[in-house]
């Protein structure tokens, strides 16, 4: 599909040459019209023939192998691990673990962190628009420990309500997890604001970045975080494979959370010295080619630059914005434009989001209905499921018409004038 | 059998809904949802006393198959009799909707149903409880 004569910093056409199941008709003939990227994104050839060259020529495990194998995928893996460093601006490599994804990732923290220095009576400052997996984690260690939950209140248009910040970030307050990018309402949240004033009062601050790396907002140092984590799969890398940015300080107080091999110094029969960082994290054999193929993809995405890949992702969103709303009872959620990346929920007056799904899917057009793992915050929007866009790297202008023509087709079986 | 989920049937159950309301006094009521899709529905029936469903009445939201399969479950059961419910099976509920569900879908399609069976069970223990010549639960 052509870019519609509209300007890209890179050529979109030929980017799409550069993943393999874009051109691959679907089952019915239709051609992939692929809008769920929030849920994963497609991998670039560069990713898929990254595993196989390690599958193929370097397979060993690694920090083991007294062998030329071992050296060499060790070599790779720790050079995988620098990429990430670099990429999210980290101050040293060690402070990079690397986890099976973010539910992990925050898993870790929780339980890590929280077993040890939570006590009873310490708040976690949450808010309603984050994913499950930067809610549940907090329920479950809140509960163990004694802390309390509280929440950042939202606006009307879904975006963090800072005003009322002070109201709930206290000095009770000992960490706030965040999500740096809603993934059902899109909003970019101020993370260096919220740092700075959580920071002021002696908390850390956890940012649940899965949404928000593809699209380029990274840095673990400007704005300055405590903990930082993504999943390698929504990156263009594989599934499986997750990152955990942690602060020195704070890894090194922490205890291990799960145990096992590659975590220890030394282990007596009765109790264990533990590995120096990232080791002590990475218990077990971690997705070591998965960790290598995430390198490549950051070598991808790093090739195109981050900031093309945003200026093209805003205008497939303000195409997306402008047409959705001129359809008859679709109604979007989430702020505009000017806080928002490049996800689109909505409703549509008389179709269920399930319903929309099925009949989108006909036209050849995936999206993700459902309440996207975030329960609170559909009971929020007061609607029990929505329906999610979401536009990546290689989305092109006439898939947003496609999208729109499908609503519109499926409106029709709706019996919607 | 269609193959087109949403043919004029089903729509018409979801857009001109047998029965979506309420009793005034049920004899039982029952509801049950999808977490994951957030499908509701709730079941209330009127049962003479020849155990024979004189009236059935649904309310609830979500998708037009979890919606419409209720209204159709609710005009196929009135008259008939807690045993021929008993009997009644997921494979006669899928029927009775005239489409061909995927699995995914099927879920949206037999919550009614499970509702349903749900309360004959419930209302066979009320029974057993209450007849001593039939000694009650366990």
């Amino acid at each position: 599909m052509s870019n519609a004569g509209l300007d890209s910093a890179y050529d979109v056409a030929a980017v799409r040459q550069d993943f393999p199941i874009l051109d691959k008709p679907l089952p019915g003939g239709m051609p992939l019209v692929y809008l769920d990227n929030g849920a994963t994104v497609q991998k670039p050839r560069s990713v898929i023939e990254k595993l196989v060259e390690c599958y193929e020529n370097y397979n060993a495990n690694v920090h083991r192998g007294i062998h030329s194998l071992g050296d060499q995928v060790t070599t790779e893996l720790e050079a995988a691990r620098e990429k990430v460093r670099a990429l999210l601006g980290a101050d040293e490599v060690e402070e990079i673990l690397f986890t099976s994804g973010t539910t992990m990732s925050i898993n870790l923290v929780a339980n890590a962190w929280g077993r040890k220095f939570l006590r009873a009576g310490d708040e976690l400052l949450l808010n309603e628009m984050e994913h499950h997996a930067n809610l549940v984690p907090w329920q479950q260690i809140a509960h163990e420990r004694g802390a309390k939950l509280r929440f950042i209140p939202l606006t009307a248009d879904g975006r963090l309500d800072l005003t009322a910040l002070d109201d709930v970030l206290t000095d009770r307050t000992k960490l706030v997890a965040v999500t740096a990018m809603s993934n059902v309402l899109g909003t970019i949240n101020p993370i260096g604001e919220i740092a700075a004033r959580a920071h002021a009062r002696g908390a850390l601050v956890l940012v649940d970045a899965a949404q928000s790396v593809p699209h380029g907002l990274v840095n673990v140092n400007d704005p300055r975080v405590d903990f930082f984590a993504f999943s390698g799969h929504k990156v263009y890398g594989p599934t499986g494979i997750g990152v955990l940015y942690g602060r020195r300080k704070i890894l090194e107080a922490m205890d291990p959370f799960l145990c096992g091999g590659n975590m220890i110094r030394r282990v007596r029969k009765e109790s264990s010295d533990f590995a120096e960082l990232p080791s002590k994290f990475e218990a077990g054999t971690i997705p070591i080619a998965q960790a290598i193929g995430l390198g490549a993809a950051i070598d991808y995405v790093q090739g195109l630059g981050f900031e093309a890949i945003a200026a093209h992702e805003h205008q497939l969103t303000a195409r997306a914005f402008d047409q959705l709303q001129q359809i008859p009872g679709l109604q979007i959620v989430g702020p505009g434009l000017a806080h928002r990346g490049s996800i689109v929920s909505f409703t549509v007056e008389g179709v269920h989001p399930h319903d929309m799904a099925e009949l989108l899917d006909r036209k050849g057009v995936a999206v993700r209905a459902g309440h996207h793992c975030t329960m609170p915050l559909h009971e929020w929007l007061g609607v029990t499921a929505t329906t999610r866009a979401s536009f990546a790297l290689y989305n092109t202008h006439a898939e947003i018409d496609a999208l729109c023509e499908a609503i519109q087709y499926a409106r029709q079986v709706f019996r919607r004038k | 059998m269609s193959d087109d989920l949403y043919d004029d049937y089903i729509l018409d159950h979801y857009e001109s809904p047998y029965h979506r309301g309420h009793l005034e006094q049920p004899t039982i009521a029952h509801e049950d949802d999808n977490p994951l899709c957030g499908d509701r529905v709730h079941l209330e029936l009127l049962v003479d006393e020849h155990d024979r469903i004189k009236e059935a009445w649904f309310d609830g939201h979500g998708c037009a198959i979890s919606q419409a399969s209720a209204s159709i479950l609710m005009k196929d059961i009135e008259g008939k009799t807690l045993d021929e419910l008993r009997d009644f099976q997921a494979k006669q509920m899928l029927d009775l909707l005239k489409v061909r569900l995927t699995a995914a879908r099927q879920k949206c399609g037999l919550l009614s149903f499970k509702v349903l069976k749900t309360m004959v069970y419930t209302l066979d223990e009320r029974k057993g409880a209450m007849s001593p010549t039939q000694g009650g639960r366990g």
